[in-house]
């Protein structure tokens, strides 16, 4: 399958203890666990969102991605008629990952295992579901768009262009931020990236493939 | 009953991962929801787990939450008179 055409307007990478943004690193520590970066990170970009603590880790994966990538974007002026605002905002999330939301599964499964020592955490149980991460997202965004996370062995480059494409030229989405979010066992990797229908001269010669294997 | 409010608040901020929160934020009287200290509802379920599992009381009527978990002082009162362990 070959790709389309889709603009790119801005992308991001989260990997080894590093964020790269638009190519440039914005972040990198010491190695350390996938709590401690998450948390070093959200203090460097002082981003005042307490719930992120309560967040499971591919949530706090998803929410450290889309959180660069969204806020210079989104409107939050209170100015804003509503209706400009639900256009301005009408961004698709659409995400993929390999190992879904086993991360927390299998917390989730330790906690319930012994049944002399059953105490099921109600707020562990809430992300035992991958798509979780996308209504994170929209709550801190206050997105009422379209959402999909899909599970895939690999980052389907080409189903993500697809899929995104079709979005953009139904009008269902303004833009649309998709990409791999994937976390098991402190491993991860994230690449988003933000796309619509307006040509952006900085990634015209790019796709997502040849942005994900940089 | 000091040392089960001082307690309480411990549990509370690391059960709930208030990350940003310390026990001496946390007044007797504050609201631990709403404009206090802002719990939720998944929260709400958390404090019930803490019940069963810390103090041996199991809620049978959720609805007596709302007055259990109106503040450390009214928590640590109802744990102090129900506790089994």
């Amino acid at each position: 399958m070959t790709q389309n055409k889709i603009n790119i307007q801005s992308y991001i990478k989260i990997e080894n203890n590093e964020i790269v943004l638009n190519g440039t690193s914005v972040f990198k520590i010491e190695p350390t666990d996938f709590t401690d970066f998450a948390k070093q990170a959200y203090r460097n970009f002082e981003m005042q969102y307490p719930k992120f603590f309560k967040m499971d880790a591919l949530s706090k994966l998803a929410f450290l991605g889309s959180e660069l990538l969204l806020s210079p974007i989104v409107s939050t002026d209170p100015s804003d008629s509503e209706l400009a605002k639900q256009k301005e905002n009408n961004i698709a999330l659409v995400l993929a990952n390999k190992s879904s939301s086993l991360d927390t599964d299998v917390k989730y499964q330790e906690s319930i295992s012994d049944k002399e020592n059953y105490f099921p955490s109600p707020a562990v149980f809430v992300y035992t579901l991958p798509n979780i991460c996308l209504g994170e997202i929209s709550i801190r965004h206050q997105l009422k768009s379209e959402n999909s996370f899909f599970i895939f062995d690999a980052f389907n480059t080409d189903f993500m262009s697809n899929y995104s494409e079709i979005l953009l030229n139904t009008n269902k989405a303004e833009k649309v931020l998709c990409g791999w979010a994937e976390l098991f066992n402190d491993n991860y990797k994230a690449f988003l990236c933000i796309i619509d229908k307006e040509e952006n001269e900085k990634y015209k010669n790019e796709n997502i493939n040849t942005l994900y294997h940089k | 009953m000091e040392a089960l409010k001082a307690e309480l608040k411990n549990k509370i901020i690391t059960t709930l991962n208030l990350e940003d929160i310390a026990v001496e934020d946390i007044a007797d009287n504050d609201p631990l929801f709403g404009d206090g200290l802002g719990l939720d509802s998944i929260d709400a379920l958390e404090l019930i787990v803490i019940l069963d599992k810390d103090y041996g009381i199991k809620l049978v009527d959720p609805k007596e939450g709302k007055s259990i978990f109106q503040s450390i002082e009214t928590m640590a009162a109802y744990i102090d008179a129900n506790r089994t362990k």
